[in-house]
Parts: C-alpha cells; structure tokens; sequence
C-alpha cells in the first residue's frame, strides 16, 4: 500500500498536464496512466495541426510523449497499470490496479477520457481485426485498392473517410440522416475527395463474413429497403461515450452519462475527487480543451490539499496545546 | 528483446519451430503495438522455455502479413507445428494476455 497525496488516473492531454500542474506544486503525483491505453487518444492518430505551440503540426504519439516527458521532468511518477477498483472515500480514496497494486490517495483525479462506440450487430466483434475497425490510421494501410465503408456522420466520420481514400480504391461513407453533422471545412475538404462516395439516409443492419469481411446488408431509413454493399472493409465512427465504469456507482453521471462536476470547476460531488478532459465533456472534446481542463483540476486539487493540511495543522495545534494547558481528568 | 523475423526468415524461424512462437505483428507507426511490445517482450522473458516469440514488421513483410489476412495490428498469432493456433487482435494488458495464452504458458 502506498499513500500518496494525489493519484491521477489517466494519461490523455488531461491527466498529464494535470500531472505538470500538480508535480510543480510539489504534490508528487502519482499518474496511472492505462498499460496499453497510456497516451490516451491520441496515440492513434497521425497529425494534429490544432494543438497551439505547433506551426508544423505534430504527430498524436510525439505529442503525448511529451508531455509524459514534461510531467516526469518535474516529478510526476508514471505507472503504466489499469485502475481495476475504486473506493471514494473522502480522506483516503482507495485505488487497486489491475497488477494488484495498492494506493491511498487524499485527492484524485479522473481523467479517464471516453471509448468509442459500437454498432452492436451480430459479426462485429468476431470479424473485428479482420475487416472490421475503429482506426482509420492504424488500419487503414492493409486496405490498399479495395473499397471501405466508413459509418458515421461527424468529424471523426469524414476524417476517417478522406484519410482512408489515399489507401482505398473507393470509400462509401454510410450515415443515418441526411445531413452531416461534420463541420462545414471538413465537408469541404471530403466534397472534394473524387474516392468519397455517399449513401445518406442509410444503417448497416448486417455485416457479413465467416474469416473476414465480405459485405454488408444497408438499409435505407426512409424507403425501408435493403442492399448489399460488398465491401472487405468497415471503419466505424459513430462516436463515443464517457469511460465511467470505475466510478459511475459513486459519482453523480449527467443523463447523457458525462461525470457531473460543479459548475466551471473540476469538482465532483465527493469531497477531493476531481475530474477533466473527455469525460466531463459532451461538447468540445479537443486536445486542448482537455488539457486546458487538466489545469483546473489539479489547480482544484491543490487548493483542496492545501485546505485540507491547513485544517490538520490547525487540528494539531489546538489538540497539542489543549494537552499541554490540560488539568488532570476529573474522576467523576 | 525478441528477434526480428522476416519475410525470407518467416518459414524457418516460426512454421518450422519445434516449439509454439508467439508473432507479434507491428509498424513503426502504431501507437498502440508501441504499448504492446514491452509486454510482450515481459512474456517472452518470463516463459523462454515454453514459447519462442518473435516480431515482424507488416510494413517491410508484406507478403506474410497479407498471407495471414492482418488488417489491424497490434495483432498477435501464436503458431504451433505450423498452423495458428490463437490469435489476439488489439492491444490488452499483461493479465488479460497472460490469460489468453494461457494454453502455451
Ligand atoms: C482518431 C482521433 C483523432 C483526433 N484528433 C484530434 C486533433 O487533431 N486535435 C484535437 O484537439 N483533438 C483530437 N482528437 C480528440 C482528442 O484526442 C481528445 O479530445 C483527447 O485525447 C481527450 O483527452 P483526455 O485526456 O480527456 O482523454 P484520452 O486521451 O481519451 O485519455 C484517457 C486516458 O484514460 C486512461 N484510462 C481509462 N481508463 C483507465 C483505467 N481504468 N485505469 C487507468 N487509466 C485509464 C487511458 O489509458 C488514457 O490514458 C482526436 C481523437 C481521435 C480518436
């Protein structure tokens, strides 16, 4: 058992920059960052030209070891484990990894990020790996001149899509509605993308195969009928929810199922728990806003602990001079 | 560290093992097979009696990774008397792999 005054768990752009915050404040915490998830998201990406500080843009992994760089230069230690189990309990947060390591921690922060989403249809999970994925840059290259469906109809969605075309001999991007929710300069670019073909007011409602992907069934969401789209890849960008697991029995979740915290600050509803990045925030979701919510929760988290030993101190002393100017107890 | 196998070292080195070898399938460019390899390499270490474990770069070796229908790495593929005999697509932590390959272990 290790006791420490700060754990945080998670190692995206929000758990590291609060680990640089939190190790110049002398609070030596301690980072569980995830054994094959440290880095968060951005381990799985190539470019990011929207991160301030960079002209010339800079690669997700570079990025993020960095920043591991930068928490550990100031005496962050770095554990590359799983939180398994968490018990909130104001003073001394209990946390056990998956390795069986065992920490107490007076604040913790929660920077657990989001994971993606499924489409929840039969097949996905067995031929996930073998034609069906969640990251265009991992696995984009092994689908050179064959043709890909992407689902989704956001950013991610079409980024996904315009990447995938400098691999594919065609990219069909399948959404449910209409309209795309992407934003207006990455439709622009994808308009311009002669591989990107649409099916609109589509679902996939089957996706077939026996050792790898052979095709899918689509249907369409206003006429009701049904095709055959024989593709040998399927990227899926439907979004993703808050990683809540952990904690979501303890804390208060908001009804679309994000970490509730007060108003503007990092604050949960349990005394020292702090939270940022990805999993308080249904809306920017960036790089950036996630560090940015870094910040504020280990400057919370410092004010927190720094309360927290004035009140101890406090304690002592009333409790050491209270001994010292004492009369004998009274027998009564 | 475990040996680097290639397309020319492939048949020798794993199909033709006497003992189960364990393939990790990776690129320079995959986050994620970047968190894998030092668990594997913890594997292999821990159990070089029982399992050979060897990496091959998809990027230079091509025509094994295509032989073996990767399409998503980290992916790794355990070979026993030449045929796969597991196989494990995505990266997990050290006890969920141990878990896995529990049958060569
Ligand atoms: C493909 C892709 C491309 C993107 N490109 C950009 C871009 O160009 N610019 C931009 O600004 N944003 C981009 N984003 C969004 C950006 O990556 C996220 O907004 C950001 O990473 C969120 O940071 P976070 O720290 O909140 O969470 P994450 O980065 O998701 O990190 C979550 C962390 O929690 C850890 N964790 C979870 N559960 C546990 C547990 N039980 N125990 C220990 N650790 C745990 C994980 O290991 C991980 O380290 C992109 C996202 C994706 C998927």
């Amino acid at each position: 058992m290790t006791d420490t005054q700060l754990v945080i768990i998670g190692s995206g752009p929000a758990g590291y920059t609060a680990a640089v915050y939190a190790a110049r404040a002398n609070l030596s915490p301690v980072v569980i960052a995830g054994s094959v998830t440290a880095g968060g998201e951005l381990m799985n990406t190539t470019d990011v030209e929207n991160y301030p500080g960079f002209p010339a843009g800079v690669q997700g992994p570079e990025l993020m070891e960095s920043m591991r760089e930068q928490a550990e230069k100031f005496g962050a230690e770095v554990i590359y484990d799983d939180v398994a189990t968490l018990k909130l309990e104001p003073g001394a947060h209990q946390i056990e990894t998956a390795l069986g390591a065992r920490y107490t921690a007076q604040a913790v922060i929660l920077a657990t990020g989001s994971a993606y989403r499924e489409l929840n249809l039969p097949n996905e999970k067995k031929l996930s790996g073998h034609g069906v994925s969640w990251c265009a840059t991992c696995d984009g290259f092994f689908f050179r001149n064959q043709h890909i469906a992407v689902v989704g109809g956001g950013d991610s969605a079409l980024e996904e899509a315009t990447f995938l075309t400098r691999f594919a001999s065609k990219v069909t991007l399948i959404h449910r509605r209409q309209e795309l929710r992407a934003s207006q300069a990455m439709q622009d670019r994808a308009a311009a993308d002669e591989k990107l073909e649409y099916l609109l007011d589509s679902e996939v409602t089957e996706i077939h195969g026996e050792d790898s992907l052979s095709g899918l069934t689509v249907r369409n969401t206003v006429s009701g009928e049904t095709s055959e789209l024989p593709v040998t890849g399927l990227f899926v960008a439907i979004g993703s929810d808050p990683r809540t697991s952990l904690f979501g029995d303890q804390l208060s979740l908001r009804s679309d199922g994000y970490l509730n915290v007060e108003g503007r600050t990092s604050k949960t509803a349990i005394e020292g728990v702090f939270a940022a990045g990805d999993v308080i925030d249904s809306v920017y979701r960036q790089a950036i806003t996630a560090a940015g919510s870094g910040c504020s929760a280990a400057l919370d988290a410092e004010h927190y602990l720094a309360d927290l030993d004035a009140v101890t101190k406090q304690a002592e002393a009333v409790a050491a001079a209270e001994a010292s100017q004492a009369p004998a107890p009274i027998a009564s | 560290m475990s040996t680097e196998v290639t397309d020319a070292t492939f048949e020798e080195t794993v199909l033709k093992s006497d003992k189960p070898v364990l393939v990790d399938f990776w690129a320079p460019w995959c986050g994620p097979c970047r968190m894998v390899s030092p668990i594997v390499d913890q594997i292999a270490e821990e159990n070089t009696e029982k399992l050979n474990v060897v990496k091959v770069n998809t990027d230079e070796n091509l025509e094994t990774a295509s032989k073996y229908g990767i399409t998503s790495i980290p992916a790794l593929y355990v070979f026993k008397d030449g045929e796969v005999a597991k196989t494990i697509i995505g990266a997990r932590p050290k006890p969920a792999l141990e878990d896995e390959l529990s049958d060569f272990i």
